[in-house]
């Protein structure tokens, strides 16, 4: 089994394949199908993120266990221009959000952890996490 | 999951499928409610129905179960948007509950008495639009003398409020009410010239009526001109007095008139929600109002503006579109 695997993000199609990866993987610990879409959705919206704003970076997941919990740990990294005002990002309606309930907020919430460590001029990296219950 | 939604929602399938009564699409009805009370986001509920299908028809064919994985897909971004939407409520809250607060606190702050006068008698009236007022009214007085400020930020809401605190500092470090009205619209405009954006406008009125003469002497920052009632002659006429608004520039000449007021005589001082104000054939004219206050000009100088608000309110269709004040010094 292949507990730590990345895709690298350079176009848009890398997108689908980081998804891919992802829904793979969140089958593999036993997700359903409700929590490996949401899982899928939010590393699309963290590959997304890198693919607009960073240009490239990398999408990582690795399988975790909490306790005897298991569970799926996506990380989002990037050498781009960094994060001005986390605070913002992570408001709800901020700019590409608007009501559509995506952004950083989104994936926050369809995750059960969420982490975010950004410098400005250096990058960004976004570790969110979900355990299966 | 909740398993016990599940067996609900099967139960509810399962007879629906069988029998298609209205009876069975009201408890789906009824069911959506408990659902949406226990947050349960519309990915979740698909999943649901999925499951029980599984259950109560396992011969479907393949394609149908993955029509449903789809679908999920397709829900996860409503049940975010859902759950944003149900923050965004709950902050809107804390938002209406801060703005009761602060008008409160304004209420609190502008607080101002109206004076008791031997030969005078004063009404007034401030109903603002939203839950701030940008009017502004404020009395000082002493046993002879009288003096009045009225006065409008263009503009509404919590920046106007904010300007309006600025004002009531201006008129607390005044000496009485007898400085001359041209001396109070030079201190305030020096205040606000150096306190306030470019953007902000501010219009002021000042007037003082010594009980001792009957005179109402007065100035004007810009300000709606009040209008004056002659009682002898039946008449209304315009209270001039030329004067830029406040903030402009720091230094203004402003003209000082005065007028001497008989018995009955009244002036009214007002804002631009009063002369502003809109029926839907357009702006109500400033005849009409005199109209409506000429008919009450035998009642208490309170009860007349009382009643002008409500008339204009009628004729407005109760949408109260600008801060409304009215003030009134009648001689007795």
């Amino acid at each position: 089994m292949n507990l730590r695997s990345s895709v690298d993000i350079i176009t848009e199609w890398d997108i689908v394949a980081a998804r891919q990866l992802g829904r793979n993987e969140a089958k593999d610990v036993g997700f359903g199908t409700v929590d490996q879409a949401r899982i899928t959705t939010a590393i699309s919206e963290l590959a997304r993120n890198i693919y607009l704003y960073a240009g490239k970076g990398k999408i990582e997941i690795r399988q975790i266990t909490d306790g005897n919990l298991k569970g799926l740990l996506v990380i989002a990294s990037d050498k781009g221009p960094g994060i001005a005002d986390v605070r913002k990002v992570m408001e709800d309606g901020y700019t590409t959000s608007g009501g559509l309930g995506a952004g950083l907020p989104g994936v926050k919430r369809l995750m059960d952890d969420f982490k975010i460590e950004t410098v400005l001029g250096e990058g960004t990296t976004i570790s969110a996490s979900k355990l299966l219950r | 999951m909740p398993q016990e939604f599940k067996r609900q929602y099967r139960e509810i399938l399962e007879q629906y499928t069988q029998r298609q009564t209205e009876h069975n699409l009201y408890e789906g009805q009824n069911f959506s409610r408990q659902l949406i009370q226990k947050n349960i986001s519309p990915e979740e509920v698909i999943s649901i129905h999925k499951a029980s299908l599984e259950e109560l028809m396992p011969e479907l064919p393949n394609n149908v179960w993955h029509s449903f994985d789809l679908l999920i897909e397709v829900m996860i971004r409503y049940g975010l948007a859902l759950k944003e939407h149900q923050t965004l409520i709950k902050k809107q809250e804390n938002f209406r509950m801060e703005m009761e607060l602060a008008s409160n606190v304004q209420q609190t702050l502008l607080k101002t008495k109206v004076p008791e006068m031997n030969s005078l008698d004063i009404g007034m009236i401030s109903v603002p639009a939203k839950e701030m007022n940008g009017d502004y009214t404020h009395f000082l007085n002493d046993d002879t003398t009288v003096g009045i400020a009225v006065a409008d930020v263009i503009g509404k809401g919590i920046p106007a409020a904010l300007c309006m605190s600025m004002i009531k500092y201006g008129m607390d470090s005044l000496n009485g009410a007898e400085t001359e009205p041209i001396v109070v619209l030079d201190v305030i405009n020096r205040i606000v010239e150096k306190s306030v954006s470019d953007s902000m406008f501010i219009s002021m009125f000042y007037g003082t009526y010594d009980t001792s003469t009957s005179v109402f002497t007065y100035a004007s920052a810009g300000h709606e001109p009040p209008l004056f009632y002659c009682a002898k002659s039946n008449s209304f006429s315009e209270l001039q007095a030329k004067g830029l608004l406040l903030g402009v520039i720091p230094n203004v000449k402003y003209e000082q008139h005065s007028i001497s007021l008989g018995k009955d005589d009244f002036v009214v001082m007002m804002t631009d929600g009063v002369t502003e104000c809109r029926s839907k054939e357009g702006f109500i004219d400033q005849k009409t109002v005199m109209d409506i206050i000429e008919s009450v000009r035998d009642q208490s100088a309170q009860d007349m503006v009382e009643y002008v608000f409500h008339k204009l309110e009628e004729l407005q269709e109760f949408e109260q579109r600008d801060d409304f004040t009215l003030v009134i010094f009648k001689k007795k």
